[in-house]
């Protein structure tokens, strides 16, 4: 059986030579959460983008091929690789007053992608929307579809957002750190929706966060990003009880514990940060694109 | 929430009171003939220059007084908001639909599109738009049509500007992100997530350009380039009315009344519309 997501040695350069992503390999097994962790400005973003076949224009893939459930997205037309990715991929984005459309209400915005990729009709698409919401715990769908984003709170936008990413049975989901922009109360809940809808649906996720904590609760496994380049990966259960990289447990020991929140918060060590640079340094050296 | 909507939705002056005259002045126009109380041609030197109803001298069924060849003003102002109205509604669609469809690839598109639209935007801001158009309708000829589409060329290009760089914010939202991943095309997401949210201000901007053409049209009338009848027009009565302005005062004053009173109604109407049409806002 084929992966659900597999990147092979992607690179990503600006238009000023610098690389966004250095050969990074990735998989993401049927059915399986994938963490994708890494600081700000690490490329966890691009990676999700280039999956979804939405980089900003600025920036160039140079290197590697990424496979769709077995299908070498390089190797498709444009107009396939779209109905490709339309149809076996969703994305659960980072801020949800972005995310939606505010000039329309919920309902449409929701059905027409059903309507749209699917060829459902209008009718079944109401029905299974209507189904999602009840699965995301939205108590009054008749009256949310008819809202315009504004009227709903965060929280509840995002439940929305869940509902539309799974509605259409995707393959693979891309959640870009689906709860950074929520309060912490309602992140936990969102976190745990995302996890019983995965579990419910069997979806494949690439979950990217900066917080290990949540890795723990949702991913069965990790990537660790560092400056574009994956430093380390394994399971989820091995990386918390060894981790390998040095990077990794910089970051462990960076991540406050609820017995004593801010005793271990402290920067990353300036020795790790001396050995990535030298790392980094050294597989740019290294490095020649294959094509490009 | 919901009480603060309501409020903001019944206390819209501006609004009504905008709309108001902009009905009143429509209505009298289409219905120019029958609410009209004298002929507007009819010339008569025994009524010439006489004084608006409350001042001495004036004659009962000619309320705002008669100009120097005794025709009556107020029948000549309904007369001439016929030209004002067609040349504000037609000028401004064309100029919306061109200037608008232009500003949304533009926007949406960039790339070459972006840059092509913009320099052409930016050759054509260059001239003086008020020299442009007596330019243009000198070439064209006068006649209705000719102000129609001079003003209509002129002033595509306010709502290009606009709605380009309305359109650019659109484009970089996770919401046509999202689109692109469920695999609409360009032209899907210009005018299924993108359109909605200029329309707000493509309306505000029509209604402040109908104030534009009534302005420009009044402007060519008043040079004696607009229409070549004897059909009264406000630029047309105000031309008139300077020569008088000694002897019979309202035949500028007036007209110059009404002229102001519709061109701030168009903007006013317009930017009324666009807060109730903004979801964000309502
Ligand atoms: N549109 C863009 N054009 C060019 N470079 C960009 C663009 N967006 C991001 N970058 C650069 O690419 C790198 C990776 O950015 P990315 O957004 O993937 O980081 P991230 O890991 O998602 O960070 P965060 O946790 O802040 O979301 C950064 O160095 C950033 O400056
Ligand atoms: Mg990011």
């Amino acid at each position: 059986m084929s992966a659900c997501l597999d990147i092979h040695h992607l690179s990503a350069v600006l238009p000023n030579g610098q690389r966004v992503l250095r050969s990074v390999s990735l998989t993401v097994q049927p059915g399986e959460v994938r963490a994708l962790v890494g600081e700000s400005g690490a490329g966890k973003t691009m990676i999700g983008k280039a999956v979804l076949g939405v980089l900003p224009k600025s920036v160039r893939i140079v290197e590697g091929e990424m496979l769709i459930e077995g299908e070498d997205l390089g190797r498709l037309d444009a107009k396939a690789r779209r109905t490709l990715i339309g149809a076996r991929t969703a994305l659960i984005p980072q801020d949800p007053l972005t995310a939606l459309n505010p000039s329309r209400r919920i309902g449409p915005q929701m059905t027409d992608r059903l309507v749209r990729i699917l060829g459902w009709s209008g009718e079944r698409a109401d029905s299974r929307i209507g189904q999602l919401l009840d699965e995301v715990q939205i108590r009054d769908p008749e009256r949310v579809l008819r809202c315009y984003p504004h009227e709903l709170s965060g929280g509840m936008r995002q439940r929305v957002l869940i509902a539309a990413a799974f509605a259409a049975e995707p393959r693979l989901i891309v959640a870009d750190e689906p709860t950074t922009a929520l309060d912490v109360t309602v992140q936990k809940q969102i976190l745990r929706l995302i996890a019983q809808l995965q579990r419910d649906h069997g979806t494949a996720i690439l979950f990217v966060t900066h917080d290990l904590g949540v890795v723990a609760k949702i991913s069965q496994k990790v990537s660790v990003l560092y400056a574009g380049k994956v430093v380390e990966e394994a399971g989820t259960a091995d990386l918390f009880a060894a981790p390998q990289h040095p990077y990794t447990r910089a970051l462990m020991a960076a991540t406050p514990r609820y017995t004593d929140p801010y005793a271990s918060l402290k920067p990353v060590d300036e020795a790790v940060l001396a050995g990535l640079a030298a790392e980094i340094a050294a597989s740019d050296r290294d490095w020649r694109p294959a094509h490009g | 929430m919901d009480e603060a909507r309501i409020a903001r939705r019944s206390l819209s002056p501006r609004l009504w009171l905008a709309g108001g005259w902009l009905v009143l002045a429509l209505l009298a126009a289409v219905f120019a003939p029958l609410v009209a109380p004298q002929d507007p041609l009819a010339q008569d030197l025994m009524l010439e220059r006489l004084p608006p109803f409350w001042l001495d001298g004036a004659e009962p069924g000619y309320w705002l007084g008669t100009d120097s060849l005794g025709r009556d003003l107020l029948s000549r102002l309904i007369f001439g908001g016929r030209i004002a109205f067609i040349v504000a509604f037609a000028a401004a669609t064309s100029a919306c639909l061109l200037g608008s469809t232009l500003g949304l690839i533009a926007g949406y598109l960039g790339g070459w599109a972006d840059r092509m639209i913009s320099r052409i935007v930016d050759v054509w801001m260059a001239f003086p738009p008020v020299l442009f158009a007596i330019l243009l309708v000198a070439v064209l000829g006068t006649g209705l049509s000719s102000v129609i589409i001079a003003i209509a060329v002129i002033d595509w290009t306010r709502f290009c500007r606009v709605i380009r760089a309305e359109a650019m914010s659109q484009a970089r939202m996770d919401y046509v992100e999202s689109a692109r991943i469920a695999g609409y095309g360009r032209i899907g997401i210009m005018l299924r997530e993108v359109l909605p949210n200029v329309l707000p201000s493509v309306v505000a901007l029509l209604s402040l350009e109908m104030g534009i053409a009534v302005i420009v049209e009044a402007i060519l009338s008043f040079v004696n380039l607009s229409i070549a009848t004897d059909d009264p027009t406000w630029g047309g009565i105000i031309a008139e009315g300077r020569l008088s302005i000694h002897q019979a005062w309202w035949v500028l004053v007036f007209p110059l009344v009404t002229l102001i009173l519709t061109v701030l109604s168009f903007s006013q109407f317009g930017e009324g519309l666009k807060a109730r049409f903004d979801p964000v806002l309502r």
